[in-house]
């Protein structure tokens, strides 16, 4: 059974590589690449898969999950410039899909070994545009 | 392997009617949609794209050149049209909201590797939205 809960956070960002000139940035990353930074109301789909446990029902506690979301996430991410204040930003392009492998790896260590795996990550950069993340698996 | 999906809108208009059948056998297929002026929808497009993370860029899919893809070959198409008239298949094939993914899936298809060349993302899944109620997908082959 699958389960999904939905977070959100609000966080600015530029997507450029120091190595390339604005126009190539430009090129590559269109407005994303304003030097000055841009925001994103973010929304974050965190999906778990497993067989609820037969006593108590759940497939993972949902209050649970939600503190992990929000320390692993939300706390280090909300209303921040992920470029200036979320490593690894300082060095890796917070592009929607580098945030979301981030945010992967950021969870993946929660759920290793319980009843419940982490299956799917859902990040919504605007209702036009998000991607979706199972790990490393093919 | 990662997956992007981008959103897009287009209004369109469309008539659900076979020439196969006789009016009263369209009538009671199509129902309402066989209204013979016509009538239309605020379709809702999702274009999914699966590849792996350049690990330079960040990025899966350039989505600019996506949405260029999807605006030449479909929404300059279908936005603010008869499809029934407007869009070439169609004045073959019935514009259901099967029908019209399968023609989408053909046109992104004929023109994906000018777009990407030298391999790129592979389109994974197209879905369609025709009211809040009704919604398709079609996985790519």
């Amino acid at each position: 059974m699958l389960i999904t809960r939905k977070a959100e956070f609000s966080a600015s960002h530029v997507c450029a590589q120091s190595s390339l000139t604005l126009e190539q940035n430009r090129e590559l990353y269109g407005l994303a690449a304003n030097p000055n930074g841009h925001g994103h109301n973010y929304v974050l789909e965190v999906t778990l898969e497993g067989d609820p446990d037969p006593a108590t029902g759940m497939v993972f506690d949902l209050k649970q999950l939600k503190e992990i979301i929000q320390k692993a996430v939300i706390e280090p991410m909300d209303h921040r410039f992920l470029n200036y204040e979320v490593p690894p930003f300082d060095k890796v392009v917070p592009t929607v899909e580098n945030v979301a492998a981030e945010i992967w790896n950021r969870l993946q260590p929660s759920f290793n070994g319980g009843r419940a795996r982490l299956q799917n990550v859902r990040l919504y950069e605007t209702e036009d545009l998000y991607v979706d993340y199972a790990g490393d698996r093919q | 392997m990662m997956r992007v999906t981008r959103r897009y809108k287009f209004a369109a208009s469309h008539r659900l009617h076979s020439e196969r059948f006789s009016g009263s056998e369209n009538q009671e297929l199509y129902g309402k949609c066989n209204n013979p002026h016509g009538h239309g929808h605020d379709y809702i497009l999702e274009v999914s794209v699966a590849g792996p993370l350049d690990p330079v860029s960040g990025q899966v899919v350039n989505v600019s050149t996506l949405d260029h893809l999807v605006a030449s070959r479909v929404i300059h198409d279908f936005d603010h049209k008869y499809m029934n008239a407007d869009v070439r298949e169609f004045q073959e094939l019935v514009p259901t909201s099967e029908n019209i993914l399968h023609v989408i899936e053909e046109r992104l298809a004929a023109h994906w590797h000018s777009a990407f060349p030298g391999g790129g993302p592979h389109l994974e899944a197209i879905g369609l939205r025709e009211t809040a109620r009704n919604s398709f997908e079609l996985r790519a082959s």
